[in-house]
């Protein structure tokens, strides 16, 4: 590579269309961050085990770390600055404040992306060995995970209630 | 209490940006025409430089500069240097080698910096920096810390013939001596405190900014202490006088300590930003920081605990082999001295103790403060020693650790610590029952009917935080005072920025300290805000580690918030046509006593800006007040932590099942935050005792430089976790505060290996408890406990 030549990638970030040229090997965290200025989503590791990446392409969760920019042409993604809808922030960002599911903040938008993916993937009824063994893929150097769990399992109810009174009206 | 005051889990104001991805850490600040740093890494644990070329990478696509130890020389750019004196037993200064911040003429671990590359992408400058070609005449390296000074070979520092930086001592040897020829029972202990890799989740990160026009410089750095690296850029290293240069720690991603130390990179990207004339910028991968992070622990150690007849503890001694690394970082050479021999005591009265401290260089990477910092390892070794002395005497672990408690206080210990308060009876009572302590053998007898192995043990610990009186750690060899800072603004309008020395990377300072405020001034939490981690704004200060920002930060708040009471009470007497000694403040109103007359805070704020009601001349207007607070001594939060394990005999794999934390750390601001803080440090401590070892191989390689390597701990690694407090007030400061922030972390590791041997009946297991060396030790056990 370096040989400068770039390609044209067009996608949908947090609903909004998106096309820029870039380097063809430049990763999905890379484009967001550094071509998006997303910085919302991190980098904690080189090797796709910290999670601090996790985004949602085409509404499953991906470590942003290990897919391609390019590969994601005409993907929908969503990332952790377009989670909350309008003013309000999605019940699973409520659910980590309430819970003081993060500290540093620093892997909390990966935690946040993976555990809505795990609510949308498992229904709202979480155990705490399910959510424990489901966040192989994120790591958390603050919490001791405590926090994290009460907040997923929370925020999993709270998300349950919201489809459900959609469902209603 | 108010809902929004001390004592109250008032939820963090800083967590909306952290859960909307609107925090600011450093590697998401980008200046205008920024060029990326690549920093070239020695491949070798110990060897010559014979030559660097760096031609074919000057050439190479985006490249701006490539600069080596010779460019810092010439700069006459001073070397990394390690802030506290330690002197050896003959009086000796220890061997500080030196430490540049790009190597000259020697390399010393893997990882240490060789070349920096700056090119106009952080690809280029890697590519770039993959064709920096470096001749080395390889030499054996020093790994063990064991053998470090009997290994012969060229030394790792010419300084240190030996690789011996000092050796220490502590306490009192003649009668400690006394003390185990009276003895009726001696047990001894051989412990090695593995090495650990601090891993905030945030790696390192900086960005050099140069303005040409005002010769200054800011850099945006990852930092738990920005005044302290300003200060030593300064001083030390000669980057800029300190009102040329602006240091930023905006978000940082966790510290554990790491994040103290000034570093080579961050050095160089300032330095580098006017040798370019341009935004310098460097992010650590995170096998850059596995390779070049401050690394934690790394003791071997003997010990021997003297008992009387009456199962009393009288004396302790104790010898330690203390891993530095390869050079001397920040505050590295206080980890294993004063940060650990003074906590050897423990929660318990033992009248002779007497220890030992030998530091030696190896060709590792550099070790300093991490979480707990020296009192993990006293921890360690006293927590395991009275286990195993329990057993050994036939005592429950519990009554044993009671009859040895310290129960009056001020307590001298025979190693500097006097501890001022505590009620350690009550925390283990506490802790037995939350555990049901008494339900234990009918659990172990569960657990064995389904073919498990079940442990209990012990974690008594106690720490010295809030650190520390300036006087004290100065007569001990500190280079810097340990006082914190503190400014109070308040606004016309009534609402309050606080300005601390104090450094926020997930303690949750913008809260806790805002609660302070609140209550104080009774005005809306919404309405203070707390100001760090940027020179600019905050004049000086010391910085966040030692469990000090309540202790010391806070109490410099107090300080700054009593002289803001002070002046505002003049001017509420003017407005109110009162004296100022008949004036009351309580609840955010000023009253004359005795009378109707009141006015709220905001409205003394705006009259104390207006300045109508006064003669400027008496009374300055404004209303805006600084503190520095200096602590009277170390403060000593102290606990019971029991860990209760299950073992797999079939695979070693050992489950934690139960977890009771009990610790007393004085008043406690916000409960839900210290709970979060025992929280991490116990999933770190845990992650030390089961999961995390560092390992080099025999020529320097860190063979556990990734997540794929070094196991970190997870989610399902952890039980729900029983946190709870006991509260004996802090004499020492004016909220009564000990801090929270290590204990996890100091108690956790020897309950975690007390349950394991407790489960075993066989105390050889060497910490990370992996299932191979658990298995190993269950075949060993296995046919003596068929046996039986």
């Amino acid at each position: 590579m370096g040989s400068g030549e770039t390609m044209l990638v067009a996608m949908t970030v947090n609903g909004k269309a998106v096309s820029r040229d870039v380097d063809p090997r430049t990763l999905l965290v890379q484009f967001l961050r550094d071509n998006l200025r997303l910085t919302g989503t991190h980098v904690g590791c080189d090797t796709s085990q910290c999670g601090a990446c996790v985004v949602h392409i085409d509404g499953n969760a991906v470590k942003s770390c290990t897919i391609l920019a390019v590969a994601c042409e005409s993907s929908a993604v969503t990332t952790i600055e377009g989670l909350a809808a309008g003013g309000t922030l999605h019940p699973m960002q409520e659910a980590f404040r309430e819970h003081h599911g993060l500290q540093c903040g620093f892997c909390t938008p990966g935690m946040i992306m993976t555990a809505v993916d795990m609510v949308n993937r498992r229904g709202p009824d979480l155990d705490e060995h399910t959510i424990r063994e489901d966040l192989e893929g994120n790591i958390c150097r603050c919490t001791g995970y405590h926090n994290i769990v009460k907040a997923v399992a929370a925020g999993a109810q709270a998300m349950g209630e919201t489809a459900f009174k959609q469902a209603a009206e | 209490m108010s809902a929004t005051g001390i004592g109250a889990s008032v939820r963090r104001k800083e967590d909306f940006r952290f859960i909307t991805g609107k925090g600011h850490y450093t590697d998401d600040i980008n200046r205008p025409g920024q060029a990326y740093a690549y920093f070239v890494r020695s491949p070798h644990a110990h060897a010559k430089i014979n030559r660097i070329d760096k031609a074919e990478a000057e050439r190479a696509p985006g490249v701006v500069a490539i600069f080596t130890g010779e460019d810092i020389a010439a700069d006459k750019i001073g070397g990394l240097i390690c802030g506290w004196m330690i002197h050896s037993k003959d009086g000796s200064p220890m061997k500080a080698g030196p430490h540049p911040a790009l190597a000259q003429g020697k390399v010393r671990y893997v990882g240490d910096h060789v070349a920096v590359v700056i090119a106009e992408t952080y690809a280029q400058a890697r590519e770039a920096g993959e064709q920096v070609n470096v001749d080395y005449d390889v030499l054996p390296a020093v790994v063990d810390t064991g053998s470090a000074r009997s290994v012969g070979g060229e030394p790792v520092h010419e300084v240190a013939p030996d690789n011996t930086v000092f050796e220490w001592h502590l306490g009192n040897k003649p009668e400690t001596e006394a003390a185990f020829a009276r003895a009726a029972h001696v047990t001894k202990l051989d412990i090695v405190n593995n090495r650990l890799i601090p891993n905030a989740m945030e790696p390192r990160a900086a960005v050099g900014d140069y303005d040409d026009g005002a010769d200054s410089f800011t850099l945006y750095t990852t930092s738990q202490n920005p005044h302290v690296a300003r200060l030593v850029l300064s001083a030390f290293n000669g980057i800029a006088p300190e009102n040329k240069l602006r240091v930023i720690a905006p978000d940082v991603g966790g510290g554990f300590g790491s994040k103290i130390f000034i570093y080579a990179e961050e050095t160089v990207c300032v330095w580098a930003a006017k040798k370019v004339n341009r935004p310098v910028k460097w992010n650590s991968d995170r096998t850059e920081a596995f390779l070049s992070d401050a690394h934690g622990r790394d003791h071997v150690t003997h010990a021997e605990l003297a008992t009387d007849a009456n199962g009393m503890m009288i004396g302790l001694r104790v010898h330690t082999t203390a891993n530095l690394g390869a050079y001397l970082s920040t505050f590295s050479s206080s980890v294993p001295t004063y940060l650990y021999a003074p906590l050897l005591s423990g929660q318990y009265n033992i009248p002779a103790i007497y220890c030992e401290v030998d530091a030696v260089y190896t060709n590792t990477a550099p070790v300093d403060a991490y979480r707990g910092a020296g009192r993990p390892e006293a921890t360690f070794v006293i927590e395991r020693i009275v286990e195993v002395a329990a057993r050994e005497l036939g005592f429950d672990p519990a009554e044993f650790r009671r009859r040895n408690f310290v129960t009056s206080y001020p307590h001298q210990t025979p190693v500097i610590m006097c501890y001022d308060a505590g009620n350690y009876g009550a925390s283990m009572d506490k802790a037995l029952e939350l555990i049901d302590y008494k339900g234990f053998p009918a659990r172990k007898a569960e657990a064995q009917r389904r073919g498990r192995l079940r442990g209990i043990g012990f974690s008594a610990y106690i720490e010295a935080c809030g650190i520390a009186p300036s006087a004290a750690v100065g007569s001990l060899g500190a280079g810097v005072g340990l006082w914190e800072s503190a400014e109070v603004r308040v606004n016309p309008v009534g609402t309050v920025e606080v300005l601390t020395g104090s450094h926020s990377h997930g303690q949750g300072h913008e809260t806790t300290f805002a609660q302070l405020v609140s209550e104080r001034l009774g005005i809306p939490i919404d309405n203070v805000t707390i100001v760090h981690g940027d020179t600019d704004k905050v004049q000086m200060g010391m910085g966040t580690y030692g469990s000090r920002s309540g202790a010391v930060g806070m109490s410099a708040i107090v300080k700054a918030l009593d002289k803001v009471e002070a002046k505002a009470k003049k001017v509420a007497g003017y407005v109110l046509e009162a004296s100022p000694d008949d004036i009351e403040f309580k609840d955010g109103k000023f009253t004359v006593k005795g009378t109707d007359k009141e006015i709220d805070f905001a409205s003394v704020a705006l009259q104390a800006y207006v300045a109508h009601k006064f003669n400027g001349q008496d009374l300055e207007p404004g209303l805006k007040e600084g503190a520095f607070y200096d602590p009277t001594n170390f403060t000593f939060p102290a606990g019971v932590h029991i860990c209760e394990c299950e073992i797999d005999p079939d695979t070693g794999v050992t489950r934690i099942e139960n977890w009771v934390a009990v610790d007393d750390f004085g008043i406690v601001i916000n409960p839900m935050i210290v709970e979060g803080q025992v929280h991490g440090g116990i999933a770190q401590g845990v992650g030390q005792a089961l999961l995390e070892g560092t390992v080099y191989n025999e020529d320097g390689q860190l063979l556990t430089a990734s997540y794929m390597d070094y196991c970190m701990p997870r989610a399902y690694d952890f039980p729900s976790l029983k946190v709870e407090t006991t509260e004996t007030r802090c004499p020492s400061n004016p909220l009564g505060i000990k801090g929270c922030g290590e204990a996890g972390a100091i108690a956790a590791p020897p309950a975690v290996i007390n349950a394991i041997t407790d489960a075993l009946g066989h105390e050889n297991i060497a910490m990370p408890a992996t299932p191979l060396k658990v298995w190993r030790a269950v075949q060993e056990v296995q046919p003596r406990m068929a046996a039986e």
